[in-house]
Parts: C-alpha cells; structure tokens; sequence
C-alpha cells in the first residue's frame, strides 16, 4: 500500500476551485473533478512506487503548499537569444502574464492561446483533446495538474502550415515566502504537414514552489513539432513535467530539454509513435551541483512499424548532486523494422555525485533495431594534466572538458540558434551563474 | 644562474622507485639531449619537471630559475615558462584546438601579468606559427588531437610550444613518428626557437635528430641515473655501439 500524503496540494480546494477559470461548465468542471478523485487515491508517490524509486520527495512534502497568486509586477524576463524574434507567452506562478507577452503577427488560423482565455474561446478544441493524451492512470502529478487545470498554453496549427519563428514560452517562479504550487497545462496540436518550433523556459530565482507541468501535444501526420526545453528553476523549487505526446504517420517530434535549476527536477517525457513513419529524438543534458536531484524519465512507445527513435542524454554532476535517468523503449509486435538508439552518459566531477541509471527495452517484435548504452564516469586525469600543462588552470580546464562532453549532446539541438543559446547557458553553468 | 639545476633527484610512481639519483644543470640558452634505453626514466623525468599526479619526488631539489620547481602547480609552472612537449600527445575530444591553444596562450600571458588577445591578434599569430610549421589551417579547427596521425601531434606540440615561448622546453621524443620532410620542418621549428634565454632539454633514440638540433650536451639516461655525459659526439657513439657496453662499462 502507498498511502502517501499529498503534501496539503489540495488544501482549500472546494473553497478556490469555484473561482478557477472555466467552472461551471461541465467538461472543465469533469475533468478535474476526474483529477481531484484520482490524486486523493494516489496521493504522491514514494520511493516504494517503481516508477518513483530513485527520486526522493521527502522533501517536496514536509509542508504544505498554498495555490499561488499572480505575481507582483517586478517581474521581468532575462533575454535569451534565439535568432528570431520569438512569440513569446509569460506565466507568473502559472498565472499568464499579457503585459510581458506578445504574442502578435502569428499566421491567421493558428490558435495561440493562454488556457484560461482559451477555454472561453476555443472551448471545443480543449475540450476534444485535454486530458485525453496526459490520461490520468497512476500518474500523480498529472492527476493532481488535472484538479487544478486552470492557466497554460493552447497551440493549434492548421494543415501544412509552418510557424518560422520560435514560440516562447516562459514560466517564471516568484513566489516571495509563500510557499506555494502552479501546475501549468499546455496543449500542442499540429495538423497534418505543420511544423512549429516551441522553447519553453522554466527559470526562477527564489522561492520553495513546486511548478506540475503537464503537456499534451498531437502531431498529425507528417508535422514536426521541435520543442526545446530550458529548466533554470530557482534553487529551492521543485519542478516536475508531464510531456505526453502522440505521433502519427510520419511525424516528427525533436526534444532537447537541459535542466540546471530547482532542488528537485522531474523531466518525465512519453511519446507513442502510433502510425509508420514518425520518428522521435528526444535529447538532454542535466548538470547539477549542491543537493540537486535532477530526473530524466523517458518511455518511448513503438507502435506502429517503420519508426525511429533515438536518445542521447548526457549529465554532468557535481558536489552531491544526483542525477536519474530512466528509458524505457517499448516495442510492440507489430512494430517490426523498427530502429531504436538510446545512449545516457553520465561525469561524475564529485566523488560524492551519483547517477542511478536504468535503461529498459521491452522488445515484441522480431525485427528490429535497437541499442542502448549508458555508462558514468569521470575527468579523463590524462586530459586534465595535458591542458594543464599549457598553463590552464585546473578549473578552466575542467571546464573545457566539461563543456567538451555537454556539447556532444547540445549538438544535437537542430536549430542552430537555439543550440548556441542552450549552450551558453550550460557553459554559465560551469561559471556557477545558472 | 642556471635555468635548471637538478640535484640527487629521487622519485616513485605507484611506490616503484623510478628516479634513483639525478644530477644535471642546464645554463641558459643550452640544449641538452638525453638518451637511454627504453625504461630508463626519460619520460618519467620529463612528468616530474612539469608536474604531472602520481609522480612523488622522495628525495632531492629541482631549482628554475632558482625557484623550487616541485611547489609550483602543473599550471604554474607552464605560466613560468616551462614547456613538455609530450611523447603521446593526449587525444581530447570535443575540445577544438584552436579554442584550446586560445585558452592556453592567454592563461600564460595573464599570469606574467600581459594583456590577453583578442580573437583578432590571436589568430594573426597562430597563422603566422602554421606556417612556420607547415601545418594546415583545418587542423586546429579539429578537435584537438583527435583523429590526428602520430606526426601531426608532434608538429601540433612543436607548434604550441612555438606559440608559448617557453624558457625551459622539454622535448619527450618529439621526432619519433615523424617522416623524415617532417622531422626537417619541426627541427627547423626547434631551431627558430633557439635563444639566449630558452633552453632545450631534448629526449630522443636517434642521432639523426640531433644533427639538426645540435645539443650542447648529451645525457645517457639508465635505469634512473645519468651514466655518462658528454658533447655532441657521444651521440654518434651511442648510435654506433649502443647502450650495452656503456651501461655495462658504468656499472
Ligand atoms: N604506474 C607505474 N607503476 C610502475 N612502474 C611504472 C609506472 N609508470 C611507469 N613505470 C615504469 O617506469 C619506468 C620508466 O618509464 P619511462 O616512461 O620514464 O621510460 P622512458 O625512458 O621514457 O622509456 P621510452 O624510451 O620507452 O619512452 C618503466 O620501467 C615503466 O614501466
Ligand atoms: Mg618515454
């Protein structure tokens, strides 16, 4: 038995639950009822839990969190250069914030929306996609995103349309004292051929909040989604993301996701390639230092024939940090000729640092392709002392070997400005400045 | 004051004492050669001058420029002027040598207190030294050492130190590998190098090198000890007799 607490995450709820955005009408109003009656069975998970045995929550619920306010306006966003000019959409606290977004010049038949706003406008297209990808199963976060659905991002892009420019999606932490939770929901739906390319951006700097990110994302046939994800999360927090998507004939869908910030990080990803011919890359790198735990769990689903995929995630962990990498690939019976790769290294620069990892395939079919390695280690000493030896200081040179194994896995990024901008973020991160 | 002065020189690696008793000084401006049988300690004498883990002095002095040498960090030392160009250049990927020999030049010129360079002044420099070296251009934007064949690491050594300008410069076999066109081009290299205040420790097996850099002095290195040592021509004699009779008549 799990009987777990939930950590006080529906404290108050009947009380606030009336004046969250869309009551009153039924479909919301089902939905996270749905989510309330399902994170009250499952409360959060402890280690006892398969999926959760290597990520410690302790922490998470040794008090309870309050629903958040919109933050003050002293917020701003810190630049990040992504070639173009982004579209850009900013939560504070989860909350969406028109005053620092701009979200003008899309092409006419996009739907690009915040979630509250959308749920008056485009109700019928929520309502025939939410919460039919991220279903509520025996997953606790997005049953507890579920009862509190309320604020996030809804795109939809017409037949064979491409959007050139990035959207940007910024979630900012500032919470103050208080103690508190936002579980932002994002709905991605590309029709058949459309292609965007989406850089979300979790940053804070202060405060003990826990962000509960649930994404559904379509991709009809032929579309590419590229969908790039920054985790800069203010020390304390804990950040925990759902990304749940469905692929179909031919589809393409391109994850890279670096996290650095928050205390605790969940980055859990599943896709399920359900038609020939979509493929998937889902890439990351996590570097940590302190007491971080930082989570990268990722199901790959082979459900049709002829699909692709493949991973490389890399780590670098230092001081006593932790880093967790679970893959799992299933590969169904019918998924024959399938082609799947998936690599996780990880350096430990501490010898306090440690890394579980655990790489799964469940293979049923009898054609197919697959290969998975994951290996942990550390500075190469003779590498160390070379560059030493032309008068490197020993940190700069760690830092050179550092940033020499976090690229091999930041070059995989396939926007060329996104890369750069990923990796001078990650390069700060060596400097301590992220 | 000599540039190098080496006195009774004891040091292990793993416990196993490979340094048993080494003597040398070398003024400035000198090349000194030091030759010797597989084993006998070259490369391990070469590690202990610049500092590399692992390798514990147990007993005696290394003075540079009369300052003890064995206090200094790996770093330090390289900042102060002392350069080993490495029997096996160490492969590292992922790190692009012309960023690398950027890093290298300006943590030198920072620590002896010069302005660093720009990306600009740098590359006027590098291009000039590629030159010099008959290195191609592609090179140093691979990564450093990787993939490269065993006489392009050498030139790549010969043309760091080219760009360091070390005063102490320790060659560990710098020509072995090297086709012979090759080994002209990196001795002329050597030779450009050639100064009042630069000295040249050069470890090698072959003569032949040593007709292109002419040493001062030549070491026979043996079993942690220098044996014997003597002018120019004791290379030529080593190279016709071999290291059994010497070392068997200084036994
Ligand atoms: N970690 C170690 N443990 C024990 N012995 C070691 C270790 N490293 C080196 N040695 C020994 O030290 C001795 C000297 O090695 P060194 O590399 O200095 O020789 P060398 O004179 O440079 O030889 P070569 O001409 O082949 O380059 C060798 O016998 C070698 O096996
Ligand atoms: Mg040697």
């Amino acid at each position: 038995m799990n009987a777990m607490t939930d950590a006080g995450l529906l404290k108050d709820y009947e009380a606030n639950a009336a004046a969250l955005p869309g009551a009153g009408s039924g479909w919301v109003d089902g939905l996270r009822k749905g989510g309330v009656h399902r994170f009250e069975g499952l409360g959060l998970p402890t280690r006892r839990v398969e999926e959760w045995k290597y990520t410690d929550l302790r922490t998470l619920v040794s008090d309870p969190f309050g629903p958040a306010d919109a933050a003050s306006d002293d917020v701003s966003v810190p630049d990040m250069d992504l070639g173009a000019e982004p579209y850009r959409a900013v939560f504070v606290n989860g909350h969406f914030h028109a005053g620092l977004s701009d979200l003008s010049g899309l092409p006419d038949g996009v739907v690009a929306l915040p979630l509250a706003q959308a749920m008056q406008d485009s109700a019928a297209f929520l309502e025939s996609y939410l919460g039919r990808i991220a279903t509520l199963g025996r997953r606790h976060f997005v049953a507890l995103n579920t009862a509190w659905l309320a604020d996030g991002f809804a795109l939809y892009v017409p037949d064979g349309m491409t959007i050139e420019r990035p959207i940007e999606l910024v979630f900012i932490g500032a919470t103050g004292d208080t103690r508190a939770a936002w579980h932002p929901r994002n709905l991605f739906v590309l029709h058949p051929g459309a292609q965007a390319t989406i850089v979300e951006r979790h940053i804070g700097e202060t405060g003990t909040y826990l962000a509960n990110t649930v994404a559904e994302i379509v991709l009809a046939t032929g579309s590419r989604l590229n969908h790039f994800k920054l985790q800069d999360e203010a020390p304390d927090a804990f950040h925990v993301a759902t990304t749940q998507i469905h692929a179909s004939a031919d589809a393409i869908y391109e994850n890279f996701t670096l996290m650095t910030g928050s205390s605790v990080a969940r980055n859990q990803i599943a896709i399920e390639l359900q038609a020939s011919g979509s493929s998937c890359m889902l890439n990351g790198a996590y570097l940590g230092r302190g007491k971080q735990q930082l989570d990268t769990t990722t199901l790959i689903d082979h459900a049709a024939p002829d699909c692709k995929s493949s991973e490389i995630y890399k780590g670098a962990l230092d001081e006593r940090s932790k880093g967790v990498f679970q893959g799992r690939i299933v590969v169904r019976k019918d998924a024959q000729r399938t082609n799947g790769h998936q690599s996780n290294k990880t350096l430990l620069l501490s010898d306090k640092a440690e890394v579980d990892a655990k790489p799964e395939l469940e293979i049923y079919a009898d054609d197919v392709v697959c290969s998975h390695g994951a290996t942990v280690g550390e500075l190469d000493e003779h590498a160390l002392f070379y560059l030493r030896a032309r008068g490197i200081p020993l940190e700069e040179a760690r830092g050179l070997l550092i940033d020499a194994f976090v690229d091999g896995a930041i070059d995989e990024i396939s926007n060329a400005a996104i890369r750069e901008a990923f990796r001078s973020h990650a390069k700060a991160w060596q400097g301590g400045n992220s | 004051m000599n540039i190098l002065s080496i006195k009774d020189l004891h040091a292990t690696v793993d416990g196993k004492e490979i340094l048993k008793g080494i003597n040398l000084e070398m003024g400035a401006g000198e090349v000194h050669a030091i030759m010797g049988p597989n084993g006998s300690g070259k490369s391990t004498l070469s590690y202990v001058l610049s500092g590399r883990d692992g390798y514990e002095v147990t007993k005696g002095e290394v003075l540079y420029k009369g300052e003890n040498l064995m206090k200094m960090l790996p770093e330090e030392r390289a900042q102060a002027g002392v350069f080993l160009a490495f029997q096996y250049p160490v492969e590292i990927p992922g790190v692009p040598t012309v960023t690398f020999l950027k890093q290298a030049m300006n943590s030198v010129r920072k620590a002896r207190g010069e302005k660093e360079l720009d990306a600009f002044e740098f590359k006027k420099i590098m291009d000039a030294r590629l030159k010099e070296l008959s290195i191609v251009n592609d090179m140093v934007r691979r990564a450093l050492n990787t993939g490269f064949s065993g006489g392009e690491k050498k030139r790549m050594e010969v043309l760091q130190m080219a760009m360091l300008e070390p005063s102490l410069a320790i060659l560990d076999e710098t020509d072995s590998g090297l086709d012979i066109d090759a080994l002209k081009t990196v001795a002329d290299g050597v030779n450009a190098l050639r100064a009042e205040d630069r000295s040249m420790l050069v470890i090698t097996h072959y003569q032949r090198l040593l007709d292109y850099i002419v040493p001062d002095h030549v070491h026979v290195l043996s079993a942690g000890r220098i044996i014997l040592s003597g002018d120019k021509s004791l290379a030529l004699e080593l190279e016709e007799k071999g290291y059994a009779d010497i070392v068997a008549a200084a036994a």
